[in-house]
């Protein structure tokens, strides 16, 4: 260092080092602060309170009879809630789920009533295709499910997918039997 | 703004005075004197096309937004309001909206012309890639704008595109709803979409701001693409090419006028005057036409994210053209070959276009009987196949093995046809 010295006009001895730990140190406290202002401009734009709160709805089983299905609007999406017949039951539990892109089997696509047992006659699921998010159309598609119509997904009687481009089945919401025949969503 | 040397001479002391300190007046000079080719034929009168466009879009759109309200509420009606209420609204909501239309149309003339003359070999790659990146802000700003009416095709073509980003990997779901402010498209996507859509078209004029410079940098491509070797192949930008560009205008605004005043609707979709329903999808989902070649793309695969990227890729193979295309001449004129390849990619573009405003399933008309024969979705397979095998293999390829036709020494000689090649030339 001592044969490097350079002198400035007022005399002080330059220091190199000190000078670039200064550059440094400014640098990295403006990008500290750019990344926490940074922070509040991008979190601003994801859910807000009140859409986080938009919270739950109950739906009363009881009232969706044999064959009917529900359509109930549940944070922004579909919720189907459908009384399958015998027929459908049928059909969804004899399937091979390993010929499933996504394997499930129906009981998994259940949740348990207070006694601790599965009703396989309600299905409640999220109805939205899980391609790009189109709603599906009940009792159609080669599965006698639901078939979205945008671009040709095909889902059986369980909500699985089992033909077309969605990748998944159609989500299960969260949900719990309240009573023998009331449901909590959310 | 560079290329040429400066004639412009300040005449008054106030004139004198300004030019020292801010040269502004010489910079408009400058520009509407700038050393042209002198065979500029019409396809190149689109640039000046498309920044009438941009103006256009950008003053009915202000004003649009003085009456319109980003409500899920209120937004449906706010737009039939416009339209039977508002003073002149009947005229300038479709202006907005048909002009969009006019907009890409001129946007793709523009850029198949810039394919066809090779205007993105150097030294105006970067030109191009502006230009790219133009477009890819005005599919933003389009897609974003189509959502305001709040019509069904509002609704479940945003649902559509903002699912694009749920197929990424991991984060994707986290993405999409940050993205809508919430679990779907509701009222947080709407008023976000209107923030954006009146933000992004200064980001296209500032890019076309950009895109000019380069232009004036590197010069005009021409159409047999040779570059401008004397004065005497070029023509002062004015009154030459404004009054060429003002011509073609006038034609182009003729169209425009056609649709504006006799059919405002055409280029719309019916289902986008019922409003937005969360709980009915429409039977047929469909972008606006001018999207029409990527939807199709996006659906020829049979898998979720795999057809996304094929159509990003689809935008993205523009951006390395020019280093894709290994043919040192520019203008097809003298690429037979390549010219041929060129027609049959043209002709795929609208087989796409085709493909993506039918269902996947149907059948194609003529090439099919009953339920045998070809679909919609093979169809668009194989065009998709010939849409990325232009850029990647033919033109690659093709740029070492074609032989290409003589080409002319100079501009002014191809013109005044005292060399043997003159009969390709044009008589502009």
């Amino acid at each position: 260092m001592s044969e490097t010295q350079v002198i400035d006009a007022h005399g002080e001895v330059i220091d190199d080092d000190k000078r670039d730990f200064i550059f440094i140190a400014t640098g990295a406290a403006a990008a500290a602060g750019a990344a926490l202002l940074a922070w509040p401009l991008v979190a601003q734009m994801g859910k807000a309170a009140d859409t986080l709160a938009a919270g739950s709805v109950e739906i009363d089983l009881s009232k969706v009879a044999e064959g009917q299905q529900l359509k109930i609007l549940w944070r922004g999406a579909p919720v189907f809630v459908r009384h399958r017949t015998a027929k459908e039951i049928a059909e969804a539990e004899g399937v091979d789920i390993s010929d499933c892109p996504d394997p499930q089997t129906d009981d998994e696509r259940l949740r348990p009533t207070p006694e601790g047992k599965l009703d396989p006659r309600f299905l409640v699921m999220i109805g939205v295709c899980t391609h790009f998010g189109c709603i599906p159309v009940g009792e159609s598609g080669d599965f006698d499910g639901w078939y979205c119509p945008c671009h040709g997904s095909h889902y059986d009687t369980s909500g699985r997918i089992r033909k077309g481009p969605a990748p998944k089945n159609m989500a299960i919401p969260d949900y719990v039997y309240i009573s023998d025949t009331v449901i909590k969503v959310g | 703004m560079s290329g040429h040397p400066s004639t412009y001479e300040p005449k008054y002391g106030a004139t004198k005075w300004l030019d020292q300190r801010l040269p502004i007046v010489r910079m408009g000079a400058d520009f509407m004197t700038f050393p042209s080719p002198r065979n500029l034929n019409y396809w190149y009168t689109f640039g000046g096309i498309l920044a009438l466009c941009l103006v256009s879009q950008i003053i009915t759109g202000i004003i649009l937004a003085m009456h319109y309200v980003p409500h899920i509420d209120f937004a449906f009606d706010s737009v039939q309001r416009i339209r039977r209420d508002v003073p002149f609204g009947w005229l300038l909501q479709p202006m907005h909206a048909v002009g969009a239309s006019m907009f890409f149309f001129a946007v793709y003339v523009h850029m198949f012309r810039g394919l066809y003359y090779g205007s993105y070999k150097a030294p105006r790659e970067v030109l191009w890639i502006i230009g790219c990146l133009i477009y890819l802000v005005m599919m933003a700003t389009g897609f974003l704008g189509y959502t305001l009416p709040w019509g069904q095709m509002s609704f479940w073509g945003a649902t559509v595109i903002t699912g694009f980003f749920g197929a990424v990997p991991v984060v994707g779901e986290s993405l999409q709803q940050w993205l809508l402010g919430g679990y779907a498209v509701d009222n947080a996507t709407l008023n976000r979409f209107f923030a954006l859509h009146y933000l992004l078209p200064f980001v296209i004029a500032a890019l076309v701001a950009v895109h000019v410079w380069a232009l004036h940098h590197v010069g005009q491509n021409n159409p047999i693409g040779i570059t401008p070797k004397t004065q005497k192949d070029t023509l002062s930008f004015h009154p030459y090419y404004t009054v060429k560009d003002a011509f073609a205008v006038v034609v182009f605004l003729l169209i425009f006028a056609f649709f504006l005043f006799y059919q405002p609707d055409a280029l719309g979709h019916a289902d986008n005057y019922i409003q937005a329903d969360a709980l009915k999808t429409p039977p047929h989902i469909v972008p606006e036409w001018y999207f029409l070649p990527f939807y199709a793309i996006l659906r020829a695969v049979p898998d979720k994210l795999a057809g996304i990227l094929l159509m990003i890729g689809a935008i993205a193979v523009l951006f390395v053209l020019p280093w894709l295309d290994t043919s040192k001449v520019r203008s097809m004129r003298f690429r037979p070959v390549a010219r041929g390849f060129f027609w049959i990619f043209l002709f795929f573009c609208f087989i796409l276009g085709w493909c993506g405003a039918e269902t996947p399933d149907n059948m194609v008309p003529f090439m099919s009987v009953g339920d045998k024969g070809l679909n919609f979705t093979w169809l668009s397979r194989i065009a998709t196949i010939y849409y990325f095998a232009y850029f990647v293999v033919i033109l690659p390829i093709l740029g070492l093995v074609e032989n290409p036709k003589d080409r002319p020494e100079s501009i002014t000689k191809a013109i005044l046809g005292d060399t043997s090649h003159s009969a390709a030339a044009p008589a502009e």
